[in-house]
């Protein structure tokens, strides 16, 4: 009896998380462009869409911001927690406390703090400024991703190459990086994912005539939005969940060793937590 | 690894989290405090006494504590049933939990638009049940559905995962001793679930306390919260010394929130 309502509440949750997604892809095939009726089945915002410049230069747009801001934050990010693993203990929790900022922090406000700072420089606010904004916020999930790594390594690998006579440099990049491969590509990831559905900083550090999909979004909601908005967000969505089964359910082999893991901001925050503290 | 000089790699992201995180928010206490000729003033921060502004904060506090408290009630018995009831919960839970989230948010929550309105799902299906219609969109009550959706996977997450660390020993024991589930309940698993739903709270509060973007697409732009003000006051009206004044407010409301966080956090690892 327990178990039968228990069940019941987990079906009512279910469908109150997934209802607006299936409207979303219910309205994709929607015939009539008004949200209120259905209006017959048609793929022809699934064509359509592509001979949509708009929403093609603001699909690029994201793409590319998402794969640059991940990219530099994954690199800067890694840098930094191997350069704090020579750090002292205080010096490490200093560093360690103004990454949490971004986490904890309001997006409003940081949003708006990045504004001013790019306001009182002069700088006129467009692609980089909102690249900048993105490296930003993504630098803390690459860096709560890989220190948990690096306290799990074992550095007696990385000591060996060395009395073997490998170059420091060398011996990072064979004995040090593979190690941490899987944690750097789950930075990697998570801060795409960041910048993908990122809209109130971006809103915040954009200039006129810049658009991602969010921000274009957001200006479509008050006269509509376009149907083949929806038509690319469900590809998105989809493409994702079948990339998601194949890098972490991999059918046919083993697991790999380390697992990559897609967390949420506040995922991070949450796990990065119960291993004994944030520093 | 004790070679000190090679903590010059952690050099380039120390620079970058001065010049981009530290020093905007020097910059906002430094608009907050200064008119536009640059001279100190208090205006911009004691606006908030205002009718409009004061207005809007304590509508936002009463829309985050009530956001709060149902994602609460929401999750928490979910956090028990998921521990009881699947056997590979936890990947089950990050899935259903994080999927969602791949879909743009904006989306999500304008999807509520089309559930709500006048002629929309929920009325389809009450108008079908001979019930009542709920004319709920563009009221308190969808921006408040809104937060909820949006934030209950804040609550739920952490709560889950000191729930499913908790000792099963510990659960038998009371059990061999005679107590009832919600004697347990009470006295094991609340107890020992308290840090997880205090960041809970935290996660949850905050986001809903500054939003403006659920309340821009379900409450029609008539519900002003803080959120919406500050947004207003930097995008139309480009008042950045007023919008300054208010951000600094709501700084004040997030560092007691970092606060809290830490102080459990710590009580967490001892």
């Amino acid at each position: 009896m327990k178990s039968f309502f228990g069940k019941m509440y987990l079906t009512l949750v279910l469908i109150f998380l997934y209802a607006p997604i299936a409207t979303l892809m219910i309205l994709s095939f929607n015939q009539s462009k008004s949200r209120s009726h259905w209006g017959g089945f048609t793929l022809e915002w699934y064509t359509g869409l592509f001979e949509n410049e708009e929403i093609m230069a603001a699909f690029r747009t994201t793409i590319i911001l998402a794969f640059l801001s991940a990219l530099i934050a994954t690199i800067l990010g890694t840098a930094a927690c191997t350069g704090m693993q020579f750090m002292k203990k205080r010096e490490r929790s200093f560093i360690m406390g103004i990454t949490n900022i971004p986490m904890l922090n309001a997006d409003i406000v940081t949003g708006v703090s990045l504004m001013l700072l790019f306001i009182a420089s002069r700088v006129s606010m467009g692609f980089s400024t909102v690249l900048l904004s993105h490296i930003t916020f993504n630098i803390p999930y690459v860096i709560l991703s890989v220190m948990p790594r690096y306290r799990e390594l074992n550095r007696s690998t990385y000591e060996a190459a060395l009395d073997l006579g490998a170059e420091p440099v060398y011996a990072f990049f064979r004995v040090v990086l593979p190690d941490l491969m899987s944690a750097v590509l789950s930075g990697f990831l998570m801060s795409f994912t960041m910048s993908l559905d990122d809209f109130i900083i971006t809103h915040f550090t954009q200039g006129p005539g810049f658009d991602t999909l969010s921000t274009k979004i957001y200006s479509e909601v008050k006269k509509g939005i376009n149907p083949e908005v929806y038509a690319l967000s469900t590809i998105m969505f989809l493409t994702v969940l079948v990339l998601l089964f194949f890098v972490n359910y991999k059918p046919w082999g083993k697991q790999p060793t380390g697992q990559i893991k897609v967390m949420t901001k506040r995922e991070v925050i949450v796990s990065s937590s119960g291993r004994g503290g944030r520093l | 690894m004790n070679e000190r000089r090679n903590s010059f790699l952690a050099a380039p992201y120390l620079v970058w989290s001065i010049g981009f995180i530290l020093i905007p928010l020097i910059y906002i206490l430094y608009f907050a405090f200064t008119d536009a000729s640059g001279t100190f003033t208090i205006g911009n921060v004691s606006a908030i006494i205002s009718y409009v502004n004061i207005r809007a904060l304590m509508l936002s506090i009463l829309f985050s504590i009530a956001s709060t408290f149902i994602c609460l009630l929401l999750a928490y018995p979910l956090c028990l049933i998921l521990t009881t009831v699947t056997s590979s919960s936890s990947a089950f839970l990050s899935l259903i939990f994080i999927l969602p989230m791949w879909m743009n948010s904006l989306l999500r929550t304008f999807a509520w638009q089309n559930i709500l309105e006048r002629k929309g799902v929920i009325n389809g299906i009450l108008l079908f049940l001979h019930l009542p219609p709920l004319y709920i969109i563009n009221k308190p009550p969808a921006i408040l559905l809104g937060m909820v959706y949006d934030f209950l996977p804040f609550m739920v997450l952490p709560i889950y995962n000191s729930v499913s660390r908790i000792d099963k020993d510990l659960i038998n024991a009371g059990r061999d001793l005679g107590a009832d589930y919600f004697q347990i309940l009470k006295g094991i698993i609340w107890p020992l679930s308290l840090p997880g739903v205090i960041s809970g709270i935290t996660m949850v509060f905050v986001p809903s306390l500054t939003t403006f973007v659920i309340s821009d697409i379900l409450g029609g732009g008539k519900i002003l919260l803080i959120g919406n003000v500050i947004e207003q006051l930097f995008t139309q009206d480009s008042d950045w010394n007023a919008g300054a004044g208010l951000s600094a407010i709501l700084m004040i409301f997030i560092v007691f929130s970092m606060i809290i966080t830490a102080k459990y956090d710590r009580e967490d690892i001892s």
